[in-house]
């Protein structure tokens, strides 16, 4: 029997705000309202229309409050379910069952932040663990470096493999005129550039950027009576594990095993039906370990798989067609992006960028250090 | 069974160089994150003891800064409980996974005592 929540709701607007550098002065609820005005007005819908609002948010300890407030909105069902980077697609969950339960209608799922205009400094919500803290890790670089190292170790993986995950975002960049970095980039740039954490340069860090991002999720059937085509939710998946880095028990297996196969499993897909993929690359070790652990290669082969360009414009797997973490933005937490980009696809609205005839997108979130994961199958109409 | 805080355990082991680990009646399990019941089964049936601190290293860093580079590594102690460390003695970028090391106090830890690890050199 197929899920009840499978094909249950779409995304019916997307929108995004002050992506790069925002205008000067400019506070998160500001780029939050933004993106918000984008993503209603691209599904043909008001500030009134919404009954459900989903945030995150390392600013704002009580966030739903703030934006609420913010954007004059006053939800019957809120959520403010913090994974870290990995939220926004949960909350693309937590929608469709809030939804199809009837608790709300129109659900608005937003993320705004100015990391970028802010100095830099990672606003975080990370507590100190005194088990760690004594060794004054810094947070998040020298978890994912640790990661990194531990799948060179048992894999053989190289730096090179990792620096194609750099080169190829950066290629996709310079095909989308609102990315942040679109200079060139080589496999040579990134292994000379700067180390800050081995085997991790930065360049095989993302971006810090400013930039807002929002999402309209409503049911399927009204989805389809609205502005632009829906991209209809087939599956979706979460899972976490741990907090801290000690506590993994196996730093080259994420919880994203768990959150692919639910999210494969609710669409009754696999690897094989996906022609594009957006999964969170906070550091260039991620992609490699997602394309594992959501089952597009064998663990231990994400380095081989990603080299030759294969995820790269041109070649046979398309990942981070927006550019990514790595070269598009990154304000603080990126999964919002993910849906933003796989949704673009999926109507064929990517310009220079886009994967021809795309019809099923995977949208893949990481929170922490390589804490929670998060998992979203997208499909366009036809393939629904 | 009366028990005090995890983390005060914790911190007791830590002022005389020793890394403190859970120990599960129940089901066997171990970590050195001490907390009031067994994260695998639940049980609070839990006995704390102290590591004899030789392990290896599971994964290791070099974090360069500008006060220059130090090491950070997970460490796998013998008891089958993993903790992080720094690995001090040689160069951080010398550090290497697999590396036999010694948990003993660090003779710079201050106010804040902590275990760091050597080299095991006869393994
Ligand atoms: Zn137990």
């Amino acid at each position: 029997m197929a899920d009840p929540l499978r094909a249950a709701v779409a995304i019916a607007g997307v929108g995004d705000a002050g992506i790069g550098e925002a205008p000067p002065g400019s506070r998160p609820l500001d780029l939050i309202g933004t993106a918000t005005v984008a993503a209603l007005a691209d599904a043909g819908l008001t500030t009134r229309d919404v009954d459900g609002l989903f945030t995150a948010s390392a600013y704002y300890g009580m966030p739903n409050l703030n934006v609420g407030e913010y954007l004059g909105i006053r939800p019957r069902f809120s959520d403010s379910t913090n994974l870290g980077g990995a939220s926004f697609l949960s909350h693309v969950g937590h929608a469709a069952a809030a939804i199809t339960a009837g608790l709300c209608e129109v659900a608005l799922i937003v993320y705004g932040s100015t990391q970028r205009s802010d100095g830099g400094r990672l606003k975080s919500v990370a507590e100190a663990f005194p088990d760690e803290q004594l060794y004054a890790p810094r947070y998040p670089i020298t978890q994912y470096a640790l990661a990194a190292a531990r799948h060179m170790h048992e894999f053989g993986t190289t730096r090179e493999q990792l620096a194609e995950v750099a080169v190829a975002a950066r290629a996709w960049a310079r095909l989308n005129p609102d990315a942040f970095a679109r200079d060139e980039l080589s496999i040579d740039d990134v292994l000379g550039s700067r180390m800050l954490c081995d085997p991790l340069t930065v360049r095989d860090c993302c971006l810090v950027t400013d930039g807002a991002g929002a999402v309209v999720v409503t049911s399927t059937e009204r989805a389809r009576t609205l502005r632009r085509p829906p991209a209809v939710v087939l599956g979706f998946g979460e899972a976490h594990w741990h907090r801290n880095i000690s506590q993994m028990a196996d730093l080259t297996v994420t919880a994203a095993t768990d959150s692919g196969a639910r999210a494969f499993a609710m669409a009754g897909l696999g690897p094989a039906d996906v022609d594009v993929l957006q999964l969170y690359d906070a550091f260039t070790i991620n992609p490699i370990l997602f394309l594992e652990d959501l089952g597009f290669c064998a663990k231990g082969e994400g380095g081989p798989f990603v080299a030759g360009g294969r995820i790269a414009p041109g070649g046979a797997l398309p990942v981070n067609t927006n550019g990514g973490g790595l070269s598009y933005c990154h304000p603080g937490m990126y999964g919002i992006f993910t849906l933003i980009e796989a949704t673009r696809q999926l109507r064929g609205e990517a310009g220079d960028r886009q994967v021809p005839d795309a019809q099923v997108a995977l949208a893949h979130g990481n929170g922490a250090v390589l804490s929670a994961q998060s998992t979203v199958l997208l499909a366009a109409d036809a393939a629904a | 069974m009366t028990h005090r805080p995890p983390q005060e355990q914790a911190a007791t082991a830590r002022a005389m160089g020793h890394v403190a680990y859970q120990h599960c009646e129940t089901c066997g399990a171990r970590a050195a994150f001490l907390r009031v019941l067994c994260p695998v089964c639940g049980s609070t049936d839990l006995t704390v003891h102290h590591s004899a601190g030789r392990g290896v290293v599971y994964s290791t860093t070099t974090l360069r800064t500008r006060e220059g580079a130090r090491d950070v590594s997970l460490i796998d102690l013998d008891e089958g409980v993993r903790v992080m460390g720094t690995v001090a003695g040689v160069p951080p970028e010398d550090v290497a996974i697999g590396l036999p090391v010694q948990g003993a106090l660090d003779p710079e830890g201050g106010d804040e005592p902590r275990v760091i690890f050597t080299v095991e050199r006869d393994g």
